[in-house]
């Protein structure tokens, strides 16, 4: 091969630690030597290869999130959390940033397609009897994962800063007003001396009303707080898919 | 002397069981599925994102409501439970039950039956449970997106949204003696006959895991029986009490 001075190099051989021969041995060290790779075991059951066993639901979620975090990254280079430039900024997204009609569509798509994913994800679980021991914790951290997802959505809706999203999270942001014993329309909330100020609208919005504060604590809580919860509590669940035995199949 | 079974001779023995699964090296069978299944959804979400683009309406304008306000589709749901219920309820006690009642299936399920594979003749009562949940979570998302105009009244999707619609009939409330009784006999026979048509069931169950158990079936029930009570008799509130109505 002409090219075999690259993989006889020190280099590459720096970075890659085994050849490429297909042998047994390198088939295993693929995996092992490979940080990405080796959330996966070095074999897998036959049967768990099986697209209609899983439907690559859980996956296809990770991958959602991965083009979320990626494009997400790209719409912060273009975007302002402020009232006076949010909308702007998706105007200028549109009609100036070169493929930036593309990339928001790209972030706003994928998000849809993850919520699904992840309902369904949980569907596929409960229906293969996957949540039963021992891997009963890592069904709860998919419970907080699916949550998660939707708050992440939700906030994420906020930010284009149009009717629609404006409207919706005035709407949504009063259930947080109605919330028993903590919101200012909520039952019992005398006995806290809850009101309009302190209550929980006020604590999701920094405000008594959707406007600056809540445009910021949304961005801020998509782009910073929600994503790194997701990222731990999905490294966890990876974690716990091969510490509770890897995929479920029949005992 | 007798031979004790040596654990060294067990699982050397499960080792050449015939009925252990098969299995293959994860590098190239099982990822070489996964670069094919990752390549293809980001071919459908790039074609998706080329033919469709993602909605945008005119700039925020407190001034201007919306009609209908409508949240994002994996709320709409909850949204149209607004309808039978008042927002604590609907926004905040139903969700969080909907979290705490995932969470606790697995600790209330005694079953083990059906791991690892799509077994409904064995799990016949928790499989429908769960679809019957999830089922009318997608019912509701349906009905509140399509069949939702202006002031959330009912339009059918070929209806205009132009034309108004009558109020809804005046609604009636039960009287506070048939709210605490109905409430009462809802949840005392709904937590007692479970136990008596299966006490086996019960029993393998025991008494706290029943209870919870069945305290969150019967909320989610509670819920298709509102929606039916608003719908066919027009009733508002179940229970009425000064502090919260039901």
């Amino acid at each position: 091969m002409k090219a075999d001075w690259i993989t006889r190099s020190r280099l590459w051989k720096s970075v890659f630690r085994h050849n490429l021969d297909d042998t047994p041995r390198n088939r295993a060290l693929t995996i092992t030597s490979n940080i990405f790779l080796h959330i996966h075991p070095v074999k897998t059951k036959i049967k768990a290869l099986d697209v209609r066993f899983t439907f690559c639901l859980g996956g296809l979620s990770l991958l959602m999130f991965i083009i979320e975090a990626i494009t997400g990254i790209l719409l912060m280079f273009y975007y302002r959390p402020v009232p006076e430039y949010a909308y702007t900024d998706m105007k200028l997204l549109e009609h100036t940033v070169h493929y930036g009609m593309f990339l928001r569509n790209m972030h706003r798509w994928a998000a849809h397609a993850m919520v699904i994913l992840v309902m369904f994800h949980m569907l596929r679980v409960f229906l293969t009897g996957s949540y039963k021991p021992p891997r009963e914790f890592n069904w709860v951290v998919g419970v907080i994962l699916l949550t998660s997802t939707l708050l992440l959505s939700f906030t994420g809706y906020l930010l284009p800063w149009d009717q629609i999203a404006f409207w919706a999270i005035t709407v949504g942001s009063k259930m947080a007003a109605a919330t028993p014993f903590l919101g200012n329309d909520g039952p019992f909330k005398q006995l806290l001396h809850i009101n309009e100020y302190n209550d929980m609208q006020y604590l999701l919005l920094g405000d008594n009303r959707v406007w600056g504060n809540a445009l910021l604590r949304f961005y801020v809580l998509h782009c910073v707080l929600l994503p790194v919860i997701c990222i731990v509590l999905i490294a966890v669940h990876f974690w716990r898919i091969r510490k509770d035995g890897g995929i479920s199949r029949p005992l | 002397m007798d031979i004790v079974a040596d654990p060294q001779v067990e699982t050397e023995e499960k080792e050449i069981d015939p009925q252990k699964e098969k299995e293959v090296f994860s590098f190239p069978d099982l990822v070489s599925r996964e670069f094919l299944a990752i390549i293809l959804a980001c071919v459908v979400l790039c074609i998706w994102s080329l033919a469709q683009n993602a909605p945008l309406k005119a700039i925020a304008d407190p001034n201007w409501t919306e009609n209908p306000a409508k949240a994002p589709w994996y709320f709409v749901g909850l949204q149209e439970v607004l309808v039978y219920f008042d927002p604590w309820i609907a926004g905040v006690m139903i969700p969080l039950l909907i979290i705490f009642g995932l969470m606790a299936i697995p600790f209330l399920d005694p079953n083990p039956a059906g791991v690892g594979e799509y077994n409904f003749r064995d799990r016949k009562f928790s499989v429908s449970l769960f679809m019957l949940g999830f089922t009318l979570w997608f019912v509701l998302i349906l009905f509140g997106q399509f069949l939702r105009g202006p002031n959330w009244q009912f339009y059918w999707p070929w209806e205009d949204w132009g034309v108004q619609k009558k109020a809804e009939q005046q609604l009636v409330n039960f009287s506070t003696l048939w709210g605490y009784l109905s409430v009462a006999v809802y949840f005392i026979v709904g937590l007692g006959l479970p136990a008596l048509l299966k006490p086996s069931f019960y029993k393998q169950l025991g008494l706290r895991r029943h209870l919870i158990s069945w305290i969150l079936i019967l909320l989610m029930f509670a819920v298709i029986v509102k929606i039916f009570l608003r719908i066919a008799f027009h009733v508002k509130y179940i229970l009425v009490t000064p502090y919260f109505s039901i």
